[in-house]
């Protein structure tokens, strides 16, 4: 199957040459919420994530950041089947194939899951107590009748070298070890299945500063080694920009702004994303103190007319509150595939003449 | 101790152990500081290296199979005079009067330090009736008064709402609003924003800035993030496997640390100056029930010598310049550390 045309705002088409790993259009994920009483009426639905779409390309690292309540872990989670999206289309290249995973049942879909891997922030609730490390690692290769006796035990204890542990602690449990230990487990049991695309929630975020070092080194090594393509969904800005080759910046459920991350850093066009960045505290005793952003997280469950952000922008004028932004290519549209232009969904990019540019 | 002037809390050499089945841990292995009126003093370090422990040894919360084992823990109170807070019994009505009163703590996780059972404004109420003598009445206008001050845009109606209505942020207000209740002379903050996004994290970091500038008043903060103690601290104290290795005043520990450890975590942030692989610790930190001889870090540390610094007793804290100490063997003769080239983050 070839891959459908290019999404309509992402500036250029990719270069015919280039495909990208994963091609995800219009995902929406929307909850009904519950009735509260006989006279309330129909309640509605929570846009947990409503009309994303993005390219992801064979070998980069694509951070999804936001606030809690943003939708980045539910749309990384709509990617990995791990939840069923309401609406859109996640295109996946493997084997040669494409496949759009939205729409593949349950059955179709196993063989395609050692492909895809996910590696959970907690590492102390994600590792099962009642298990040796050595049957959390090789569990995966069970479940799909990959490798069994001393092919199994190999690949365990190799996978346990690489990523930092001696292949004698496969008889000993998780609770005797550190939580870097632990997350070093949790991303063995993620490779061990030799994926493609590896989707990192909040990898390091509990992990303490040095220990966070090392798994960052260690999640760069084996990206090298392994050719992975990560989804790297995080709310530290700092681990991102030092992780992540572009950036995907999530409010309200829906995508505010997309960049490379040296031009979101550099340009941060969105007022949202100008607001997280100068949220974010600096180890420099000579910068001012930070700047928070007025108001709460919209609540997607309700969310604001027009633009979401709207109530909490600084740089709002008439039209915000009346017609939602789509994203768009702005300056230098750039070329296709990696490299493709700046997007962002904000009134004050746009061309024509509605407002101040 | 270098701290000058008048002290409002001063701790001197602090032990704390917990019992357990390799034998007595000591989480907390002789730690001493001051803090100054109006000042804060940030409680830097890793998972397990105490600086929780400390700060719960401020509100004698410290429970079995946990014990301060000696120390002092002297509070200088405008309000109750001189008072060593180890040396009160359980049942000291001075005890009562410290705890949520002159001395308040913010916790990390605002949903488990709230009851899930109760309206918010009965919990705040309930703080300022304990430490003050007030009506119903006017502890509820009381209460509507510092849910305001603390930025809550309905407190009426917040008044009425169970925690698990209102988001992260507006329940870290409520905390705060009720550590303030008791109009504290200092007050405990152990992570308070590490649970918050960064938009609300900047929001939380200013009212604890409104307390201590408006109220005078003394602020403990205990985190692991040399961001927010580079916005807050007027002092650093970085602690690892229950001792302080460097003390210092915010701009020295964070320009010239001398102390490999601290060197170490600084050198593992991520930035800008620091592309490609980060520089970080190497190993572990060990448990508490095997702290390696001499100084505690020498497994760890790229400039430990064989002989010098693996064995005989922890290094003790040194002056290396005015108002900043570091322990280590070697603080006079390693390197200088310094931030790469181009320090501009941005």
């Amino acid at each position: 199957m070839a891959f459908p045309p290019s999404l309509p705002d992402s500036g250029r088409p990719p270069e015919p040459t280039a495909q990208p790993l994963l091609r995800v259009q219009g995902l929406s994920k929307h909850f009904p919420l519950g009735r509260r009483g006989l006279l309330r009426g129909p309640a509605g639905v929570v846009r947990a994530v409503d009309d994303v779409s993005f390219d992801l390309w064979p070998g980069e690292t694509l951070g999804l950041v936001g606030e809690s309540g943003s939708g980045k872990t539910t749309t990384a989670r709509c990617i990995l089947r791990a939840v069923a999206p309401t609406a859109g289309q996640v295109w996946f290249r493997t084997d040669g194939r494409t496949v759009d995973l939205a729409r593949l049942s349950a059955r179709a879909l196993k063989p395609l899951r050692p492909a895809m891997q996910l590696i959970f922030q907690d590492p102390y609730s994600s590792l099962n107590p009642r298990m040796t490390v050595g049957q959390i690692v090789g569990e995966p290769l069970v479940i799909h009748r990959l490798a069994r006796g001393a092919e199994l035990d190999d690949r365990v204890a190799e996978m346990l070298l690489r990523i930092g542990l001696k292949p004698e602690h496969r008889g000993r449990y998780p609770q005797a070890f550190s939580g870097g230990q632990r997350q070093r487990i949790g991303i063995a049991r993620a490779l061990i299945m030799r994926p493609s695309l590896v989707v990192a929630d909040e990898a390091v975020s509990a992990l303490d500063v040095s220990v966070q070092a090392q798994v960052l080194n260690l999640l760069k090594d084996l990206q090298q080694e392994f050719a992975l393509t990560y989804i790297f969904v995080a709310h530290n800005l700092d681990v991102v920009r030092h992780l992540c080759n572009r950036v995907a910046v999530m409010y309200a459920g829906r995508l505010v702004e997309l960049a490379a991350t040296s031009a979101l850093f550099a340009d941060p066009k969105h007022p949202y994303t100008r607001a997280l960045h100068a949220a974010v505290p600096r180890a420099d005793p000579d910068r001012p103190m930070v700047a928070g952003l007025a108001g709460e997280a919209a609540d997607p469950g309700h969310l604001p007319p027009g633009c979401a952000f709207h109530p909490r922008c600084p740089a709002r004028f008439a039209l915000c509150p009346q017609v939602r932004p789509e994203l768009k290519v702005v300056g230098d549209g750039g070329a296709g595939g990696p490299e493709a232009g700046h997007q962002v969904a904000c009134h004050l990019y746009e061309t024509a003449d509605s407002g101040p540019a | 101790m270098m701290t000058d002037g008048q002290l409002l809390l001063s701790v001197e050499d602090l032990r704390v152990h917990f019992a357990s089945e390799h034998g007595e841990l000591p989480a907390v292995a002789g730690v001493s500081f001051g803090i100054r009126p109006g000042k804060v003093l940030a409680l830097v370090g890793e998972s397990g290296c105490g600086k929780s422990v400390t700060g719960y040894s401020i509100l004698r919360l410290i429970q079995a199979p946990g014990r301060i084992v000696s120390g002092r823990i002297v509070l200088h109170s405008r309000r109750l005079g001189e008072v060593d807070l180890t040396a009160l019994s359980d049942t000291d009505d001075r005890l009562y009067r410290v705890r949520g009163g002159l001395v308040s703590m913010v916790f990390q996780e605002p949903m488990s330090a709230l009851s899930p059972v109760h309206r918010l404004g009965d919990q705040i109420t309930e703080a300022i009736r304990l430490h003050r003598t007030v009506t119903p009445a006017e502890a509820r206008g009381l209460a509507l008064d510092l849910l305001r001050r603390v930025g809550v845009p309905a407190p009426e109606r917040l008044f009425e709402q169970y925690p698990h209505e209102v988001s992260g942020g507006m329940r870290q207000r409520v905390i705060i609003a009720t550590a303030l209740g008791g109009n504290p002379e200092l007050l405990v903050a152990d992570e308070p924003t590490t649970a918050l996004d960064v938009t609300t994290q900047a929001q939380i970091l200013e009212l604890i800035k409104a307390f201590q500038r408006g109220a005078g008043g003394a602020v403990l903060l205990i985190t692991h993030d040399f961001g927010v103690v580079a916005q807050m601290a007027d002092e650093v104290a970085v602690m690892y496997l229950g001792r302080i290795v460097e003390y210092g005043r915010v701009a020295d520990i964070l320009r010239r640390p001398r102390h490999p450890y601290t060197q170490g975590l600084l050198n593992s942030l991520p930035s800008l100056n620091r592309p490609g692989r980060l520089a970080a610790i190497p190993g572990v930190v060990p448990s508490l029930a095997a702290i390696p001889a001499g100084c505690a870090f020498h497994p760890r540390c790229p400039h430990a010598r064989p002989g010098r610094c693996d064995g005989g007793s922890p290094p003790a804290p040194g002056l290396v310049e005015p108002h900043h100490e570091a322990a280590c063997h070697r603080a006079e003769e390693i390197p200088p550390w310094t931030p790469a080239a181009g320090e501009a983050v941005d």
